[in-house]
């Protein structure tokens, strides 16, 4: 008589529950962080946590559902356009930056029903091309005076450090929602069924997946983080240049640090925004050079590491610090070929 | 079958054109909740755009398709396989990011309606009944053809389907893995699922199937007991060629 086998599906590793204890502890200090630390270290921070949150919302899109936007700099400009909006219509500042987040969310809702309609290259150039449009409409507002911008002045109400402060709670707060909601999401039924969407849409409506239900939510969820970064962006600069608000640097930068860090996986947009943090702090100031550097550093890991840094990590050392997918363990004869993926 | 089996799955009057050519031409389909039926026929017999219709991957231009006696004509391909009705591909078609138990997973979930334990359960049950548990943990890119198409099979059954449309599922594989690919099949008709088999390899097609339909040029030119079919002279002349005789 054959033994049947018998297997338990791992969702945890012990390097994932001791990694998961490790960004708990770490989240805690950065909360206090404000309490203890400089002004220079607060402000830095917080352009940290705006480029995690962007990195994060590209590889939700891109490296799980597929979705490869040139145009997220849409919702990163016109998060910030209604934020200024709201407050000019007297609503206080930070209430009016998030009001400004929720309103461009709510706005990228109908905006999915045609957007999703075009596929693979097509939705790529045409979120760039929305974008150009979100921007020439923001610059007909008497309000922004076409490119000359305007500047969110009720911030300058508060205290310097008030404000630093402030910023950075409000940055890390948005940083942990939505890292927390992605990791939630990818870890569930839901998160399976979009990758399958990113792999082969078809083959995955033939086995009952919502496709265009999925992509929504994935897009509609990428628009309020990309949102929520520009409003963060307005708050530390205070300003609003349409050309650099709705800029195409931003959906470069998010690739740029996606792709390096590692499309595709949880981690590893969280290092290319690290990464991208130190490189953009050092070399900023050096102009066109270092734009053609971050160029070629894409090109060559598009190339060469398409899974970026932590994709190859991941490969050489099996190391799943903070784990979406499932591990099929034997608890029983017969055993299941462990050479992994 | 039984005289209380009831017609789980109908076509009525099934065209499909694409432009000026005429794949389906006013095909009348039916398959009982106990059955496997064969298709056979020439390339471009019009075979997988009928598995296709069926299965709601294509919008026929004219007729009907009925599941469970309800309309289904209109209903996209992920709700026919959530109300029970799959079909698998004739080129394997794996979500090759994932692994091969992952794949099964979404199934099992989207369609299948399962979740936490119950859809692990069934994923095992699945991998096991397509002997793809060694490979579970792979990647599906990784995978080579006979697992491709065993991972094709396995997505099929995790959705806890009751008819399954396979298309050509034996192409390519060896005489031993043919075997364990009727063994699997068998399975699956003991459980009840009621089967439609596009295949090529009649002699494997003959080892599981009540019933034969040969198609040539988008209709149906026979239809019955499968010994009675492949001797039929209109079908040798049509599938075989004349020669064959």
């Amino acid at each position: 008589m054959t033994v049947l086998p018998k297997f338990a599906v791992e969702r945890w590793t012990r390097a994932s529950a001791v990694s998961g204890g490790v960004a708990v502890a770490v989240v805690a200090a950065l909360a206090v962080l404000p309490l203890i630390g400089g002004d220079n270290l607060v402000d830095k921070l917080t352009t940290l946590f705006v480029y995690v949150i962007l990195a994060a919302m590209w590889n939700a899109l891109a490296g799980y559902a597929g979705l490869v936007s040139v145009g997220q700099q849409a919702f990163f400009g016109v998060g910030a356009y209604f934020a200024i909006r709201c407050s000019v219509a007297g609503v206080p500042p930070y209430p009016a930056l998030i009001a400004g987040a929720l309103i461009a969310t709510a706005v990228a809702v109908p905006l999915s029903y045609f957007m999703l309609l075009l596929r693979g290259g097509e939705f790529s150039i045409g979120m760039w091309v929305l974008a150009e449009a979100i921007h020439l409409l923001v610059n007909l507002d008497p309000l922004i005076q076409g490119e000359t911008g305007t500047s969110m002045i009720a911030l300058n109400a508060y205290a310097h450090e008030t404000r630093l402060a402030a910023n950075y709670w409000l940055a890390l707060a948005g940083m942990v929602g939505l890292l927390g909601a992605i990791f939630v999401l990818l870890r569930s039924p839901f998160g399976a069924s979009v990758q399958a969407i990113r792999d082969d849409e078809e083959a995955a409506a033939s086995i009952g997946v919502s496709v265009q239900r999925a992509k929504r939510t994935m897009f509609v969820l990428a628009a309020f983080g990309c949102a929520l970064a520009g409003v963060l962006w307005l708050a530390t600069s205070v300003t609003f240049q349409p050309k650099t608000n709705f800029g195409v640097q931003w959906t470069a930068y998010m690739i740029l640090m996606a792709l390096v860090g590692g499309l595709g996986t949880f981690e590893g947009p969280i290092l290319g925004a690290v990464l991208f943090f130190l490189v953009q702090d050092q070399f900023a100031e050096t102009g066109v050079a270092y734009m053609a550097g971050l160029g070629t550093v894409a090109i060559l890991f598009a190339l060469f590491a398409p899974r970026g840094i932590w994709g190859e990590i991941e490969k050489r050392w099996n190391l799943r610090l903070l784990p979406v997918g499932y591990f099929l363990r034997p608890t029983g004869p017969p055993k299941p070929d462990r050479r992994s993926k | 079958m039984t005289s209380e089996a009831v017609a789980i799955l109908e076509g009525a009057g099934l065209s499909k054109s694409f432009g000026a050519l005429t794949v389906l031409d006013n095909v009348d389909f039916t398959l009982r909740s106990d059955e496997a039926v064969g298709i056979v026929g020439p390339n471009g017999a019009g075979k997988t755009t009928l598995l296709t219709v069926l299965s709601g991957g294509l919008r026929s231009t004219g007729g009907v398709v009925r599941f469970r006696g309800a309309d289904v004509t209109a209903v996209g391909a992920a709700e026919r396989s959530r109300l029970g009705l799959v079909k698998t591909h004739q080129v394997p078609r794996p979500f090759s990011g994932m692994t091969a138990f992952e794949n099964v997973y979404v199934a099992a979930t989207a369609a299948g309606g399962l979740n936490g334990r119950g859809a692990h359960a069934a994923c095992v049950e699945a991998l096991e009944l397509c002997n793809m548990l060694h490979v579970a943990n792979r990647r599906a890119e990784t995978l080579g053809l006979l697992d491709r198409k065993r991972l094709e099979l396995a997505r099929a059954l995790a959705t806890s389907p009751s008819v399954v449309l396979l298309d050509e599922i034996g192409g390519g594989l060896t005489d031993e893995e043919t075997v364990q690919l009727v063994e699997t099949i068998r399975e699956m008709r003991r459980r009840g699922m009621a089967i439609v088999w596009i295949e090529h390899i009649v002699h494997v097609l003959l080892q599981v199937v009540e019933r034969l339909v040969c198609m040539v040029s988008g209709r149906v030119i026979a239809d019955g007991d499968p010994k009675a079919v492949m001797a039929d002279p209109v079908v040798v002349e049509a599938y075989l060629g004349s020669g064959a005789t």
